[in-house]
């Protein structure tokens, strides 16, 4: 078992044909996930190594059975390509874009959570993997072995960084849900995902400045997790009022501070490290 | 990015929000003109992105022209909390029989947009929403659906608005969804929305937000963008380097924005064992980390005065770090004699021992190579406290 991604998704990657997309199509494929489709509109009947390109997201699924949706299309596109996978009535959509306009997240999300059939992860995230199982998105699949941990984190290169740190112990499933926001998945979905999933002994949590989902996430895992969890959270340092690259990632006022996160966390008995390498100590002590 | 009130409101009247007659300017002698052309009292306020600039001095009426010639000396040129008023915003002084308050922002927490509005404006709505909760009505705005007319009604009556005026107050409603639609806003806010004694409501004052991954839709807001930002910032910004200055001796360069800022904050850490060394940049030169993009975040953080010495923090994700290595060597070839400031450089991930091996083979005298993060961190903060302290 893993969360949400497994050995048995198959993957159809929504601007397979762009630079990106191809890049990170063979990514996927060299690490062992069953890349079965991609989507470009006007390019049915291209391929990327073998890998047939269709010219929408319904007739891919219908010709492949594919059940997990990477986007790699450029933002003013991107609304487009995530209400077509939701048109499709694909189970996982994957926005791994940057750049996308909140305004078209906000309303690309209310379109799937109206038609209630597919889970978004994303926007401006890494992606998703379940190491030695599949792999959709941009995490490189070498940094790390499957294991026992879950891990979920806001930013990209903390993910890694983690996932390096941990290596030693290994991944159930690694998800970076995004900085932006406006996202599709969020720190609890995540954290009851791990709780739900039989594989998963203990969870990471990785969070940063702004809006209020890490105590949410807390106040969450207080009531629901019996998992042990340990977290960590970037940004102390951010002065108010600046974006600190992530969109969402400012300190407005008192609010959205790391100081009020790591409290709410370890106010929730979550043991919350200093920096990353220091969360991994926290976790290995855990584990043996 | 946050609008000046001037510029909020242009977007407001684009949009055919009622507004007092006024206009932008930079001198005083312009501001006078204004007065002439709106005739009778005047308000002149500064133009500063930060709250209380009332309290401060920066919004004066005046009379007549006379009087707006004083009061604009007295604004232009004056700081508030740090900001310097370069513009005063001259508008007529409408008579006041009511103040509300009307918004609509972003709910990250509910992933949609959310109304406020209040009968009672003019103040912080903060402390509304403290002392007086039931006075501030919040509706959620589904992202799909906006703010019909309907909807603008409801919100209007939620808030207690009097009857007679509350069609006025949902048409306002409506206009200020545009605005935040159209315009690509993540806030839009009417503090105060006044009701004169003559029965119109009129958005005396406004802040807009708006969403800087929406230029590419949004042409004309590139005139928005402020030219009186910290000049590295803006250097920064003209390379394409996603930086932000902050107060500190130790130059920051990594990739990715969460593995960046957990950079400062580790640094930060470190800092506080040698007389509270800080970071004294946000720069993420992306996941690519090129040697191009790196020689130039290396060139503008070296070239910040307060730094006294460098941190590159790499983790090779996709990019393998014997390109990173590679891209530091380029980057202090290419800068020459302009580097004079130690480098601490931690590098994990993709080829990490490649990468450590070309830059230990370089043996740069400004380049130390140091194995982990907090190390590194901890290395960085002695070497700026050590160049800080000769």
């Amino acid at each position: 078992m893993a969360i949400w991604l497994d050995e048995h998704s198959k993957i159809l990657v929504q601007g397979m044909t762009g630079s990106e997309g191809t890049k990170h199509t063979r990514r996927m494929v060299e690490s062992g996930a069953k890349v079965v489709a991609g989507v470009t509109p006007g390019k049915a009947g291209a391929d990327v190594d073998g890998i047939p390109v269709f010219n929408d997201v319904a007739s891919a699924i219908a010709a492949t059975g594919a059940n997990v949706s990477v986007i790699f299309v450029p933002p003013k596109f991107a609304k487009g390509a995530v209400q077509e996978a939701v048109d499709a009535t694909m189970p996982l959509c994957v926005v791994i874009t940057e750049g996308i306009p909140v305004h078209d997240s906000a309303q690309f999300y209310q379109y799937a959570v109206n038609a209630g059939s597919t889970r978004i992860i994303g926007p401006n995230c890494p992606g998703i993997i379940s190491p030695g199982k599949s792999n959709a998105g941009i995490i490189p699949a070498d940094i790390t072995k499957p294991g026992r941990i879950g891990l979920v984190s806001k930013s990209g290169t903390l993910t890694y960084q983690m996932m390096y740190e941990l290596r030693d112990f290994g991944f159930s499933t690694c998800v970076g849900i995004g900085g932006d926001p406006i996202i599709g998945t969020t720190h609890i979905d995540a954290l009851e995902a791990f709780q739900n999933d039989p594989e998963t002994e203990a969870i990471v949590m990785i969070g940063e400045i702004g809006g209020d989902a890490e105590e949410r996430a807390a106040a969450y895992i207080k009531e629901h997790v019996t998992k042990p969890v340990v977290g960590y959270v970037a940004g102390f340092t951010a002065p108010e009022g600046k974006t600190m690259g992530h969109a969402g990632a400012i300190v407005s006022g008192s609010s959205g501070t790391a100081v009020a996160k790591q409290e709410a966390l370890e106010a929730a008995g979550v043991q919350v490290g200093r920096t990353p390498s220091e969360t991994a100590d926290l976790m290995r002590e855990i584990l043996t | 990015m946050d609008l000046y009130e001037y510029q909020a409101k242009h977007l407001f009247g684009k949009h055919g929000l009622p507004l007092t007659a006024g206009d932008v300017c930079s001198d005083i002698d312009g501001a006078v003109a204004i007065s002439e052309s709106i005739g009778g009292p005047v308000v002149v306020k500064a133009q500063v992105k930060t709250g209380g600039r009332g309290k401060a001095g920066g919004v004066k009426l005046a009379k007549d022209p006379a009087e707006t010639r004083e009061v604009a000396t007295a604004i232009l040129g004056m700081d508030i909390k740090g900001h310097t008023v370069h513009k005063v915003l001259v508008a007529h002084a409408a008579d006041i029989a009511e103040e509300y308050y009307v918004s609509f922002l972003l709910d990250r927490a509910n992933r949609a947009f959310l109304a406020m509005a209040s009968v009672e404006g003019g103040v912080e709505i903060e402390e509304v929403a403290v002392n007086n909760p039931e006075a501030l009505a919040k509706i959620r705005v589904d992202a799909l659906e906006g703010v019909t007319p309907e909807i603008a009604r409801e919100i209007a009556v939620a808030a207690q608005f009097e009857e007679a005026i509350q069609g006025q107050v949902a048409d306002i409603l409506v206009k200020l969804w545009q605005v935040m639609v159209a315009e690509d806003a993540t806030l839009v806010e009417v503090n105060p929305l006044v009701l004169t004694p003559s029965g119109e409501v009129l958005a005396l004052d406004g802040k807009v937000t708006i969403d800087d991954n929406a230029g590419y839709r949004q042409p004309e807001q590139a005139d928005f963008d402020d030219s009186a930002a910290d000049d590295i910032e803006t250097r920064a910004k003209a390379m394409g380097l996603n930086y932000v200055k902050l107060e500190g001796d130790v130059g920051i360069v990594g990739n990715g924005a969460g593995l960046v800022m957990s950079t400062l904050d580790v640094v930060a850490y470190a800092g506080e064992e040698f007389g509270d060394i800080k970071p004294a940049n946000f720069l993420d030169i992306g996941g690519g980390a090129s040697a191009e993009v790196m020689a130039n975040g290396l060139d503008i953080v070296l070239n910040d005065p307060e730094v006294q010495a460098v941190f590159v923090n790499i983790f090779g994700g996709i990019t393998s770090c014997d390109a990173v290595a590679n891209g530091i060597l380029q980057a202090v070839d290419q800068l020459g004699e302009r580097v004079t400031k130690p480098i601490v450089a931690r590098i994990d991930g993709n080829n990490a021992v490649e990468g450590r091996a070309i830059l230990n083979k370089a043996d740069h005298e400004f380049i130390e190579l140091v194995d982990t993060m907090d190390a590194a961190a901890r290395r960085v903060a002695e070497l700026a406290a050590a160049r800080k302290g000769a």
